[in-house]
């Protein structure tokens, strides 16, 4: 698989289509699985874990009928490659920064990823563009049969599929759905929807997961209990409380335009004009500004501006992005330079397709 | 050593926990603690999966915990102490050898000691039949919940039926 190649795309999961795509951007399920007959990755020296990335990779590799693979030993990459992969949501930063044989099977649309010495022996992830965890369950069931027809997985009848952390045990299932939320958190009312998130036991993080901040009001969220529920309950929990979600912010968006129409197309055009004349911008900024002007296209205070242009720039600014697009490395001053370069070439060009 | 904020004690569990966006910083005792954490205010005990991995890091100065931390998994020779203080396991057999440690943890996170969803196609017959039945029981569980009944009642009659086929001891009991 060639990364240069990647910097002039994106994934399939940002096109912005499918359900309810001008609130969700994306839904995810990952599975988390583990071989039998090794030590999970704490205990598992340089030795073992290439063994078992050489044997993870070749499953990975008969796959290829069904979903086209690329793969990429991510263990030789440098710094900045990784750091792209994990922008582009194909790795997650665990990967990025372990060490020794690692690696990780990406399908062309980028919306399969198959991680090999992640947490666990194979994390395993489907992403949809949209409100469409059905697909992404459909999908991942399979390549998850596909590949234990061929391996063993360590599994007890009890806790089912054994895994390194306690809180994966069980169906080793992650479902997500990330959610841009703008009018919830200007209207301050999207304290509400954590707490009740919370009390359902669903939990809620930023772009990047784990431990990152809400960036650009992207929300994720996702199950946290993995035992004792099927991997359909689980998907059900969530497809219950993502309409609800979806209708709060609408009806809060609507509220904004009832309250204040001006003020809120007023900022809206200011955000789109900052981004289209800006000479230095920091990523923080302009994922504040790229998110204005993403509700705005919604609510047609924008018109002749795709959305799916907007969810591409969102990644496309940040930083190893960037310093793939320029072809060298950038400090933090001269990215800030580049990035407003970068914006205002894609929103003329976006511009120009329209007259 | 921190003393609890709840009373004069030792602090042995120190919480971190996340609402509403704030983040709150409790140090306590362990009677406090259980007290804090079974109290009704609080999120429900399976929805604080972060908080618990906090509590399972910082916990080592427990004196309770020294018996359970001798115990060494004979298959990758982790200890259990080791386990709680990287909140990582060593093998899938740990979950043999700190069966017994591990339950009430399992119990903490996930409110469950049952796996039921999905299983590997190459187990043995019998055990996917079992399990087909757990799986069932487990649905009717949350059709009751969700006040389904006819769901409920048709599940109850494959339970019924999977009973028989399975030659369940249910039928001897009665």
């Amino acid at each position: 698989m060639d990364l240069e190649s990647l910097t002039t795309t994106s994934g399939e999961w940002l096109r912005g289509s499918g359900p309810e795509s001008a609130i969700v951007i994306s839904s995810r399920i990952r599975l988390a699985r583990n071989l039998a007959q090794f030590p999970f990755l704490t205990r598992a020296d340089d030795g073992v874990r290439s063994e078992i990335e050489t044997l993870l990779r070749s499953k990975i590799e008969n796959l290829d009928s069904q979903c086209n693979l690329g793969y990429l030993d991510v263990g030789t990459l440098n710094d900045l490659d990784r750091q792209f992969l994990v922008e582009r949501q194909l790795i997650s930063r665990e990967l990025a920064e372990s060490h020794g044989s690692r690696g990780v099977g990406i399908s062309e649309e980028e919306n399969v990823s198959l991680m090999i010495n992640e947490e666990d022996h194979l994390r395993m992830q489907v992403l949809r563009s949209g409100f469409a965890l059905d697909d992404c369950w459909r999908e991942i069931n399979l390549i998850d049969d596909a590949i234990e027809s061929e391996v063993t997985y360590a599994f007890s009848e009890r806790w089912g599929y054994l895994t390194a952390c306690p809180t994966n045990v069980g169906t080793g299932i992650r479902v997500s759905v990330m959610l841009h939320l703008p009018a919830l958190v200007l209207t301050k009312e999207i304290q509400k929807v954590f707490q009740a998130l919370q009390k359902i036991s669903l939990a809620v993080r930023g772009l990047y997961g784990e431990g990152s901040q809400a960036m650009g009001d992207f929300y994720q969220i996702s199950n946290q209990v993995t035992l004792g529920k099927s991997e359909e309950q689980v998907i059900a929990a969530i497809q219950d409380v993502v309409p609800n979600i979806i209708d709060y912010e609408r009806r809060m968006r609507n509220e904004l335009i009832k309250q204040n129409r001006q003020g809120l197309h007023d900022q809206v055009s200011r955000a789109y004009g900052i981004l289209r004349n800006a000479q230095t911008i920091s990523s923080e900024e302009t994922m504040h500004l790229l998110s204005s002007v993403r509700m705005g296209i919604d609510l047609e205070l924008i018109d002749g501006l795709d959305m799916s242009t907007i969810n591409e720039l969102f990644i496309q600014t940040q930083p190893a992005h960037l310093q793939k697009i320029q072809h060298e490395p950038l400090e933090s001053a001269e990215r800030n330079a580049v990035r407003a370069s970068y914006l205002r070439r894609r929103l003329s060009a976006a511009d120009a397709e329209r007259n | 050593m921190k003393k609890c904020q709840r009373c004069s004690k030792p602090a042995s569990l120190h919480i971190t926990e996340i609402q509403s966006g704030e983040v709150q910083e409790l140090h306590l005792c362990e009677s406090c603690a259980q007290g804090y954490l079974s109290s009704a205010d609080t999120a429900e005990p399976e929805g604080d999966v972060e908080s618990l991995a906090a509590q399972l890091a910082d916990a080592t100065d427990d004196e309770s915990y020294d018996a359970l931390d001798q115990i060494v998994c004979p298959n990758c020779g982790i200890s259990f102490r080791e386990f709680r203080s990287q909140g990582r396991l060593g093998c899938p057999h740990d979950y043999v050898a700190f069966e017994e440690e591990l339950t009430p943890l399992l119990e903490n996170i996930h409110g469950e000691t049952q796996h039921c969803g999905k299983f590997p196609k190459r187990a043995p017959d019998a055990s996917r039949r079992q399990y087909e039945l757990i799986k069932l029981r487990n649905e009717l569980r949350s059709a009751v919940e969700e006040e389904d009944y006819e769901a409920a009642a048709k599940l109850r009659d494959d339970i019924q039926n999977l009973e028989t086929e399975l030659g369940h001891p249910a039928d001897e009991l009665e």
